[in-house]
């Protein structure tokens, strides 16, 4: 019951702002809601019991992604005037409906394998090993990294003067 | 770990402690905004006193026995002065900007331990809702210093994110290291497995925090986002009135809150003999209140680049030095006594403090921001 409503709660919360980033004219309010987006997908972690997830997800798209996104907007000028619109509206809209609709279709129709295990107490025990432990996603993890170092040199060595 | 376990089973504060969930909730909800509200109301007058003495001066003696009533003097001419609003602003996120800069402050006490068990939630992931949702904050001052519609508050809050974004990262590995000692993300879990407190046992990951944290909360020598003498007052430029109120209110929380997590973190938490854990833990706080009041009466602000040089190639480093020689004390060496890990570790601190100190140059002459 407490579930159903703080789902229900945290939904509508998340679709209202992703609606708001897309239509609102002024970036940096736009920004504002994508914070906000960010927040109620990390509530709905909590109520899956991925309390680690959550955590990550505040820390990493609110504190990093978002911040770094408004950072950018207030090196921009003319924020006020907003984006511009052009005659693509209806073409986007017609797309978007289409996209939607698949999605919801592909999502409903399949049959999801359901896992009947019981929840783990730590989220962080398990998932530390899995990933790190022998016979885990060492090797992935590793590469990612790798990637991610690259492109922080690339980036560097992109903008540096001489 | 055993020795954790068994403290923290035996005289644990049950988890619903006042009976029932939702009671739990209420009355610990009350308590930490009594405990944040009353300690903030301390420490404004405990600072103005120190400051007072330290720059040989009385400091507010006026209002009651020493100026203890101060605050309270303060608190009703803020609240009556004008609520102004500037016109060429955004005024929904003026409006909204001190709430979302001070509610996330506040939702960090949630899993701080006043004592054994004594905290709103004891989450299994404690550290990272703490870094998590104290990021959250920054949000709040950049919707300030934008909504202000002010070049000052602005650059205040432009200051503010890339301090922000720089000390962050050798906070959460100075945090990754305790965490590998303690073996548990838990704050009460961490405190109960102080045996000796980790200022001991992680000197290094202690200074790298600390500074670190000075930064995050704005304190002097990092307090460039209201360097009066710069930018006038930063981001909270155009606030007055209650909004101002909150905004200080914030401010001082966020003191409180890094007094706080070193408490918990380093200094043993609520552990200690003979006076009851919550005495305990009110001294270790006030004793790094001091401190900090202390390093702001002496320290000249930095600049700005300076800032950002001290960050990544000064605390960085040791940062990951720290983590790496941790973890292989954790793996090589667990059950290595502390009359020898303590000396190691702080005379390893010493050397590596020299050395960096050393080599430690700021690039070229270019100031930013």
């Amino acid at each position: 019951m407490g579930l159903e409503i703080a789902f229900w709660v945290l939904t509508i919360v998340a679709v209202a702002a992703a609606l708001a980033v897309v239509s609102l004219h002024n970036i940096f309010r736009a920004s504002l809601a994508l914070i906000m987006c960010f927040l109620a997908v990390a509530g709905l972690f909590v109520t899956l019991s991925a309390d680690f997830l959550a955590a990550i997800q505040v820390l990493i798209y609110v504190g990093a992604v978002a911040v770094l996104i408004i950072l950018a907007i207030m090196l921009t000028r003319e924020v006020q005037r907003g984006s511009f619109s052009n005659r693509l509206n209806v073409p986007v809209l017609l797309s978007t409906i289409l996209f939607l609709g698949v999605a919801v279709f592909a999502v409903m129709a399949t049959s999801w394998p359901v896992v009947t295990l019981p929840l783990l107490e730590a989220t962080t025990t398990a998932l530390g090993s899995e990933l790190f432990g022998e016979g885990g996603f060492i090797l992935p993890v590793e590469i990612a990294a790798l990637l991610l170092l690259a492109a922080i040199i690339g980036a560097i060595t992109l903008v540096r003067e001489e | 770990m055993t020795a954790a376990g068994t403290i923290s089973q035996a005289s644990a504060l049950a988890s619903d402690w006042p009976g029932n969930f939702w009671l739990h909730l209420l009355v610990f909800a009350l308590i930490i905004l009594a405990f944040v509200i009353l300690t903030v109301i301390i420490l404004i007058w405990l600072e103005r006193r120190l400051l007072g003495r330290i720059q040989v001066r009385p400091g507010p003696n006026r209002a009651g026995p020493f100026g203890l009533l101060q605050p309270i003097a303060d608190v009703v001419k803020i609240l009556t002065k004008e609520d102004t609003v500037p016109g060429w602003g955004d005024r929904l996120v003026f409006w909204l900007a001190p709430l979302v800069a001070f509610v996330p402050v506040l939702l960090v006490f949630a899993v701080v331990p006043f004592w054994n068990g004594a905290l709103l939630a004891d989450l299994n992931i404690g550290i990272l809702y703490v870094l998590a949702v104290s990021s959250v904050a920054s949000v709040g001052i950049f919707m300030t210093g934008w909504a202000s519609g002010n070049k000052y508050s602005l650059i205040g809050a432009m200051r503010d994110i890339a301090q922000l974004i720089s000390y962050e990262i050798p906070m959460m590995l100075s945090l990754a290291a305790v965490v590998l000692v303690a073996g548990s993300l838990s704050l009460n879990e961490i405190v109960a497995a102080q045996d000796v407190p980790y200022i001991l046992l992680q000197p290094m990951g202690f200074t790298i925090f600390f500074i670190a944290a000075l930064a995050e909360a704005n304190r002097t020598p990092f307090d460039l986002v209201e360097a009066d003498s710069e930018i006038v007052a930063g981001f909270n430029i155009e606030y007055s009135g209650m909004k101002f109120a909150i905004l200080y209110l914030m401010e001082y929380s966020e003191v409180v809150f890094i007094a706080a997590i070193a408490t918990s973190l380093f200094l043993g938490g609520w552990r200690g003999p003979f006076l009851p854990p919550f005495l305990w833990f009110v001294i270790k706080m006030f004793a790094v209140f001091f401190v900090l009041i202390w390093i702001r009466g002496t320290l000249p602000r930095l600049r700005i680049d300076q800032v950002m040089a001290f960050a990544w190639k000064f605390l960085l480093p040791l940062a990951l030095i720290n983590l790496v020689v941790t973890g292989a004390q954790v793996v090589f060496w667990p059950q290595a006594p502390y009359w020898s890990l303590v000396p190691i570790n702080v005379t390893l601190l010493a050397a590596l403090l020299l050395l960096w100190a050393r080599f430690f140059r700021l690039g070229g002459s270019r100031v930013g921001i």
